[in-house]
Order: C-alpha cells, then sequence, then structure tokens
C-alpha cells in the first residue's frame, strides 16, 4: 500500500475520530509547566481553541491512531466492511503532531482513540505508549483524553490512568437489545466492567483524609461515554434511564449524546437521515436537569410523550406545564430546590436571587436582571410587585410562551 | 468639576488613589472626571501634568497619577477646592474601606473598552458609602452594569487564551513563537501569566494594538502596541492544523450561529483556520445530500468471514444447566430471566472451596460487589468477616453467594440505592442459587436474611422467629437462618448494634457446631 502523507493521514484519521462527541478539557489536577523541561498546563478551566461551523468546539486534537477496526459495527464509519481510506499513525507521528499544534496554542492536548487492530490488549497498547512517551520523554503536561478498549487487560488501563487525565469507553447503544444487532462483536458487559475498574482506581487514587503518602493519581478527569441518539430505535425516556444509570454506577463526569449523523458509505441496515440534532439537544438539557436541577428520571419522564421530549419546548418547561399545581413560586421565600424549578431559572440566576433577596426584596425587574428573559418566567412566580392571577393555569399559557413550533426536522429520501 | 489624569488606559492604582481623594472630599460622581493622559480633551483648565507616583500605598504601582491638585500641597486631600459646595461636609470620611467584591471587580471594569468606565466604577466607589451591600445587590443596575462589563473583560481575556495563534520563527537565540492578536478588552497583562505558565519552556512574544509582552524563558516584559506587520506572516504547520479543521467539522450538522456565538467575527481575521469557514459552509449542503442519498455500497465478500469470527455469541439459553461453577458463571452472565441485568454490571456469583462444607447465602450483590464481581466485598462484607472470626469460622472454607446476582438498585445522582428485590426476582434467580447448591453440595446453608430465606427455602419465613433453627431441606442437608450484617450497619443505636452483633455471632457459632 502506498504510503499516505502525513496531511492525508490526519485529514482520513480527524474525518473517522469526528463522530465522537466529547472534546471536554476541563475537571483535571491544575498544573502547569513552570519547573518542568516541557510545555503545558491545565487549569481547570478546559478552553475552546476554536469552533467549526457544525457548532462544536476544537478543544483537542481528537484523532484515531488508524481507522482500521475488525469490529463492524453498523452505525460506524470505520467498521470493517466500510470502503472508506483507510490510514494509520505511528507513535512517533501522533506525538509530533501533538506538540507542534499545542506549541502554537491551537489545542488544550489530546484525544487519542483506535479502531481496534489485532486485538484489545495490542490497540490498547498503542495508545498508552503515545501518552506515555508525551509525558515521560516530553514532559507533557497539557491534557489527554485516552479510549479505554474495554477488551484490553486492566493492566493497561490502569497504565493509561496513569498517564491520562481522561478515560472513556462509549457505549453507544442505549438499547442492550441493540447491541447484538447493530454491533455484533461488542459486550455491553464488557464495557461496563471496563467502566467499574475505571471507577474502582478513581476511587482508590483519592487520597484519604489523613493520609501521608498520596496515592498515584489516576485519570483526575474521570470517565466519560457516549450515547448514539437515533440509531437503535431508543425513545428519550430510555435514553435517560441509561444515564442515569451510568453515572450512578460509575461515577461518570460526562456522557455525551450524539445525533445519528451521517456517514459516508452507510450501512444499508440504518436509516440515513440527517442527525436528530433539536432532539439531542433537548436530551442533553434533561441531562442538565438531572444533574444540576434535582429532577429524577421519572420526572423528567412527566415532560414526555409516548417516550420522547418536546422539540418544541424545553423539558423543564414541558414538565412545569403539567406541574401548574406547584406554581406560581414565591422567588422572595421559595427554598432554592424550588426555585430551580422554574422554567427559565438558571443555576447561576438562583444562586444570585437568593443572595440578592437577603439584601432586598426581589421586584419583578430585579429578577428580569438576574435570569436572561423574563417572558418564561413571569407566569410561575410571585415577586413583591407581580403576581400572575390567572395566567399561571391559563388554558393557552404554552402558546403564550412557547416559541412558534418550528416544522419537522426534515428527513431526505 | 474635579478631574483626574491617569497614566494610561488601564492605570487602576492610579484611579484608585484618585477615586479614593475623590470621595474623601465629598466629590459627587457627577463631579468627578477621570482622563487619560494624552486624551485629556477639555484639559487647558489644568497645568500639563508629568508622568508622576501613584500616591496609592500601592508599591507595585505602575503607573502615575496627576490629579487637578497635582500643585496643592501634599497635606491636603489631593483634591483642590473647584467648588466649595461639591463638598456636602456634613459627615466627611476620614478613611473608608470597601468590599473585596468591588476592587475585584472594578480592576476587570477598568480593562474594558468602554470610555464611561471610569464614571461606573467611581459611581460604585461613591454609592458604597451608604449601602456596603451594595455588590452583593446584583440585581441593582450600577452592579449588573459593572458585572456584565467584568464578565465581558474576564471573556476576552478567555477568549484570548484562546485565539492567539503562535506562528514560529527562527532567529540568531533558536525558536521563538510569535502571536499578532487583537483582544476584545485590554486584557494583555491580565493574560499574560496564563502564557507564561503554559510555554515556560518557550521563547515567545504576543503582539496586540495596546502592547506588546515578551518571555524568554525566564522574565516577562511588556512593550509598546505594534502593527499586524511585525509579526511573522506563516508557519508550515498551519497547514496541518487547516486540513485538522476542516476535516473535524461534521457537514451534516450544521450550526452556524452557535459557532459564531462562540467565536465572533472579529477574531476570524487573526485565525488561520477561520478562512476555510465560508467554504466548508458552502459545501456542507452538497456533501451531506451526497452521504444521504449515496445507495449503500456492498461490503467486501472477503471480509465477511473475519467479521463472522469475531461475533459475539449473544444467545442465552433459558433451560441453561452447567455442570461446573465456571459455567454457571457463564450462564448467570448471559441469564434474562428477569430484568435486573439491565442496570447491574455484571452477576456475581458464589465464590469459595467447591466442597465447602458451609455456603452462606445473602441477598444481593451491593454497589461495591457490582463493580467487582465479587460476593461480599463491600461494608456488609467486612462485618461478616470479622463475624465469621469471632466464630471461630475461617472464611476461605465457606462458599459465599446471594440469592439474586445482580445488583437491584436505584440510581440516585452519583451514587446507586440499594433497593430489596421482589419475590418474582428472588424466584427467577432460585433457578442459579439451586444450581450452585447442587454443585457444591454444603452439608449447612445458613441464608441470611429475609431475601435469602426465600431463596434458599422457596417460601417466606420471619428471620426473627426462625433463626437458629435447623431445617432439613429435601436433599437431606441443614439449612438455617439468621439476620443479614447490613442490618447490623443500619442498626442506629450503638448498645443495639452491639447487642444485635454478639446474637449474629452465636448464631454462626451454632451454624459451626453443626459441621
Amino acid at each position: 500500500m502506498a504510503q499516505l502523507d502525513l496531511r492525508r493521514k490526519l485529514s482520513v484519521l480527524a474525518d473517522a475520530a469526528k463522530y465522537d462527541a466529547s472534546c471536554a478539557s476541563s475537571g483535571t489536577s491544575k498544573r502547569d509547566s513552570r519547573g518542568g523541561k516541557g510545555i503545558g498546563s491545565t487549569e481547570g478551566m478546559g478552553i475552546c481553541h476554536a469552533y467549526t461551523p457544525d457548532g462544536r468546539c476544537v478543544s483537542l486534537l481528537k484523532i484515531l491512531l488508524t481507522n482500521f477496526c475488525i469490529y463492524d459495527c453498523v452505525y460506524c464509519v470505520n467498521r470493517t466492511s466500510s470502503n472508506v481510506q483507510r490510514a494509520r499513525f505511528s507513535v512517533d507521528e501522533v506525538v509530533e503532531l501533538t506538540l507542534n499544534f499545542y506549541r502554537r496554542n491551537y489545542i488544550e492536548g489530546l484525544f487519542l482513540s483506535s479502531g481496534i487492530i489485532r486485538s484489545g490488549d495490542y490497540t490498547m497498547e498503542q495508545l498508552v505508549l503515545v501518552a506515555k512517551k508525551l509525558r515521560e520523554e516530553h514532559d507533557f503536561r497539557g491534557y489527554i483524553h485516552l479510549k479505554l478498549i474495554p477488551e484490553a487487560d486492566p493492566k493497561l488501563v490502569e497504565e493509561a490512568g496513569l498517564y491520562a487525565d481522561r478515560l472513556s469507553a462509549n457505549i453507544e447503544l442505549p438499547r442492550d437489545e441493540a447491541m447484538g444487532r447493530l454491533a455484533p462483536q461488542k459486550d455491553v458487559g464488557v464495557i461496563k466492567k471496563a467502566m467499574a475498574d475505571v471507577r474502582r482506581q478513581v476511587e482508590a487514587a483519592r487520597p484519604e483524609k489523613k493520609a501521608k503518602a498520596r496515592p498515584p493519581k489516576f485519570a483526575p478527569a474521570g470517565q466519560s461515554t457516549q450515547l448514539i441518539v437515533g440509531a437503535d430505535g431508543a425513545p428519550d425516556t430510555e435514553i435517560i434511564d441509561r444515564s442515569a444509570s451510568l453515572y450512578g454506577g460509575y461515577g461518570l463526569r460526562r456522557v455525551y449524546y450524539s445525533a445519528f449523523s451521517p456517514i459516508p458509505d452507510a450501512s444499508s441496515a440504518l436509516p440515513v437521515s440527517r442527525p436528530p440534532l433539536m432532539r439531542e439537544h433537548r436530551l442533553y438539557q434533561a441531562d442538565w436537569l438531572m444533574r444540576f436541577y434535582g429532577f429524577s428520571p421519572p420526572e423528567i419522564g412527566e415532560a414526555t410523550v409516548n417516550g420522547m421530549l418536546d422539540l418544541a419546548i424545553d423539558p423543564k418547561l414541558a414538565w412545569a406545564l403539567n406541574r401548574r399545581a406547584e406554581f406560581p413560586v414565591d422567588v422572595n421565600t421559595a427554598a432554592r430546590e424550588r426555585l430551580l424549578r422554574v422554567p427559565g431559572l438558571g443555576v447561576k440566576s438562583v444562586n444570585r436571587m437568593i443572595s440578592v433577596r437577603r439584601y432586598r426584596t426581589l421586584r419583578l425587574e430585579d429578577v428580569a436582571r438576574l435570569c436572561r428573559g423574563i417572558d418564561k418566567v413571569r407566569p410561575f412566580i410571585t415577586t413583591l410587585d407581580w403576581t400572575p392571577g390567572g395566567l399561571t393555569d391559563a388554558v393557552d399559557l404554552r402558546a403564550r410562551i412557547a416559541p412558534e413550533p418550528k416544522p419537522d426536522q426534515l428527513t431526505l429520501f | 468639576m474635579a478631574t483626574a489624569e491617569l497614566a494610561h488606559e488601564t492605570d487602576f492604582d492610579g484611579w484608585r488613589a484618585a477615586a479614593r481623594r475623590f470621595r474623601l472630599a465629598g466629590v459627587e460622581p457627577a463631579e468627578a472626571r477621570f482622563v487619560v493622559r494624552g486624551q485629556a480633551h477639555t484639559s487647558d483648565l489644568f497645568s500639563p501634568v508629568h508622568p508622576g507616583e501613584g500616591r496609592g500605598p500601592e508599591t507595585h504601582s505602575q503607573g502615575g497619577v496627576q490629579d487637578t491638585a497635582g500643585s496643592a500641597p501634599p497635606s491636603s486631600s489631593g483634591v483642590r477646592d473647584l467648588d466649595p459646595g461639591l463638598r456636602r461636609g456634613a459627615q466627611r470620611e476620614e478613611s473608608f474601606t470597601v468590599p473585596k467584591a468591588f476592587v475585584e471587580v472594578a480592576q476587570d471594569v477598568i480593562l474594558h473598552r468602554s470610555a464611561d468606565r471610569f464614571d461606573l466604577m467611581y459611581r460604585l466607589l461613591w454609592r458604597l458609602r451608604d449601602q456596603p451591600d451594595l455588590m452583593r445587590i446584583v440585581s441593582d443596575p450600577d452592579v449588573a452594569d459593572a458585572m456584565e462589563r467584568a464578565k465581558n473583560v474576564s471573556r476576552a481575556s478567555h477568549k484570548m487564551k484562546a485565539f492567539v495563534r503562535f506562528r514560529l520563527v527562527e532567529d540568531e537565540a533558536g525558536e521563538a513563537y510569535v502571536a499578532w492578536f487583537e483582544p476584545a478588552h485590554r486584557v494583555l497583562e491580565r493574560t499574560a501569566g496564563f502564557f507564561v505558565r503554559r510555554f515556560t519552556t518557550m521563547r515567545w512574544s504576543i503582539l496586540t494594538p495596546d502592547g506588546s509582552c515578551f518571555w524568554d524563558g525566564e522574565a516577562l516584559t511588556f512593550g509598546p502596541g505594534a502593527r499586524p506587520e511585525d509579526a511573522p506572516r506563516e508557519d508550515e504547520i498551519e497547514e496541518f492544523w487547516k486540513t485538522y479543521y476542516a476535516s473535524t467539522f461534521n457537514p451534516a450538522r450544521l450550526k452556524t450561529r452557535t459557532m459564531q456565538g462562540e467565536m465572533p467575527k472579529r477574531y476570524w481575521k487573526n485565525l488561520p483556520e477561520a478562512q476555510l469557514i465560508p467554504e466548508l459552509v458552502a459545501a456542507s449542503r452538497a456533501r451531506t445530500d451526497t452521504m444521504v442519498q449515496a445507495a449503500p455500497t456492498e461490503p467486501n465478500a472477503r471480509l465477511s468471514k473475519a467479521i463472522a469470527r469475531h461475533v459475539r455469541d449473544g444467545s442465552y439459553d433459558e433451560g441453561f444447566v452447567a455442570s461446573t461453577l465456571d459455567e454457571l458463571r457463564h450462564g448467570v452472565q448471559a441469564c434474562r430471566r428477569c430484568p435486573l441485568w439491565r442496570d447491574a454490571t455484571q452477576g456475581v456469583c458464589g465464590e469459595g472451596p467447591k466442597q465447602a462444607k458451609l455456603m452462606i447465602v445473602g441477598e444481593q450483590p451491593g454497589d461495591q460487589e457490582d463493580l467487582a464481581g465479587r460476593p461480599f466485598v463491600g461494608p456488609a462484607g467486612q462485618v461478616l468477616n470479622e463475624a465469621l472470626e469471632d466464630a471461630g469460622i475461617d472464611r476461605d472454607d465457606v462458599f459465599v453467594t446471594n440469592a439474586v446476582k445482580h445488583f437491584k438498585h436505584e440510581p440516585r445522582g452519583k451514587r446507586r440505592l440499594h433497593k430489596t428485590p421482589v419475590a418474582s426476582e428472588v424466584t427467577a434467580c432460585r433457578w442459579w442459587l439451586d444450581q450452585e447448591r447442587r454443585l457444591v453440595k454444603p452439608a449447612v446453608t445458613l441464608a441470611l436474611g429475609a431475601t435469602a430465606s426465600l431463596g434458599v427455602l422457596g417460601r417466606k419465613v420471619a428471620v426473627t422467629q426462625d433463626r437458629g433453627q435447623a431445617l432439613t431441606m429435601a436433599d437431606g442437608s441443614i439449612a438455617t437462618i439468621t439476620i443479614h450484617p447490613s442490618y447490623l450497619l443500619r442498626l442506629p443505636d450503638e448498645a443495639a448494634r452491639v447487642r444485635e452483633r454478639e446474637a449474629f455471632v452465636r448464631d454462626l457459632q451454632r451454624v459451626r457446631a453443626l459441621l
């Protein structure tokens, strides 16, 4: 096979990696390059160095080591049976690219994944080798996210955790039953076991309060996973239940939702249509409601119809419209938990209100200055100078505050 | 009108010194004016000023401040009495303090490019006199305005960290990296430290219209503003970067508004990759249509065999009967007799000698057991181990298992709360427990708690009434019942815990006597 030049490889292997939505470079241990021999820093907040026209950020150099793969997952652009062009980086090529990009301030670090070549162990070894070289030979202190190959020996996972900030194994299919049909070589049990191992090691690396010696750091930015939306027929409620189960079981920092997107040389086993971007957005909102607003999966379920979230309005508003009896909420006296359930009020707005109301009684204009738009909030609150009266229970409330419903997402045929 | 002249646009120390004097002198916000040296448009009233030293207590002051009282005796407050009426003398302050939050916000606000920022800062300082809590009332229009500007400044600083693009140059001293950047606000000095921390071992410069900064590997220095042509024009790695940018873009998900919100157009001209945006956007529709409309191609036939080789056998035989414990383990992993497998990590089978005389049956694996794939390794396992030791039983001689093999729970944030399995789940799982008992053939089976008793005996029992009794099973072996050790963990009362633990150990001793 002819040798591809490096730019061509980069093009193939970045294209092959882009269906993984994870981009975070935040939440790891703080460190910088002072006193070191290399470059790199992480300061808590991640940095998005660019945005592509798909609205996604470029934070890490997100590439595959190779897109050769012995698996044949029908949703994947890199499956064995796909006729896409194949390429493979050498370990040194990835190391050099990462450093060259980093020095020019293009990226926060590296997100390296790979197709499965030869075996899970061999593939994982190669990934670990890249991270090890960056850390040990180049004293690179930027962010590294490594993909876990679930079938790999737990010892390799352990080693990966020493070099990487974050590890991730993707569940991809929310519905277990679909796995056999769409990803016949994958075993969801093996993926979960790999995640369980990571959680146990992350917890073991957490220093005891009075421990004298700190255990070595293990993946300080934790682990994440991705669920594909719209490939296996799972409704939103099933996806949310799956997420809740993963967050609870494996201490995940994030579950990413990735709208199933058409790929070059798609399999005939899946419908090829434009990705359900709005659905993906609503799932992220529901995910936020679970993690930051105290909503349980069944409560989010109340905001669905036939298991699907409303595409026209956000899930919190949908929930509140079904639960009018809980409103209006008095912003001057209500507990934080109740304020968090008011449509249009975010965590920051609520925190600010709670802080301000210790010094003055809130009026509607105060609330308006503390949130992003008062229209959605107004029917659900009372303030010193405002009470919604019959508005809260108005039959046409949804029509009054919800934006014009957009036409259904276009499906090409 | 009282006027203070600041040494430069971001002369915080100068502003602070002048503002302090103004407030002490009772100068109302409407009467206070701050001008930047060189830009004072109406300064004919006042004599020309010379760079001076900051008058504040700060020793690191960078610029000087000359207020209109530059020629006044140093003992005065520093503000010339332009109009005695300005002094609302009623309650003149001698000195005052301000909340830390004000200083922090003001230090950001001064970097904002708006011309009236000094006035806003002084208005807040003035109002703090009567409203010491003002900064906490973030709904106040002035406070909200200041916070908004501080946020914009902070965002400009963040965007600088994101969008500076270095280009490599070679000079006599070796490699150096140079960037031309146009920050939205005057954040160069505020942000330079970030680049020092990140690129400590590189030599680099960042040039902006407001000023420039240089790092030689040891010290950071600042210089005057620069022009775009002072920076290098190209860098060969940029072609790789643009290749990456174009390839990582998914044309099927065009969201240009999101992109522009996060990467405003004002930055585009200095971002090499942004040149590609128009063509990427223009081609996206056609690229997507091509993918959507393309008929799936036939997979490479040669691959079919290779694929088939790796296909996992996910089939499950409802009536699977194991002839070894290993087979049983595989059977449990594939089990679909009840829905508990779905949210569990794995089925947890029993563990211990194949010919153990004693089998201990718990309820179900907990959080830790589910992760580790082994029974009784969590807190309840700890209690059991200690009690076994006290009773003179070696855990290594015992086959330890559970009535239900998968962890039943409910997710609650980042935790999983234990849920008691219902009778149908216990009954479904007897399929496996019975097989374990058939393979191990223990002389005595000890059931811990109600769920385990249901699993072992196939009927409901009252644990507190029936504990300790030796019951004969159909196969002639003995079964007996005691409490589950997690019961001891849940007792809030120390005395009760001690009492119950003793009873538990006594039950275990009785079991030992049966062996």
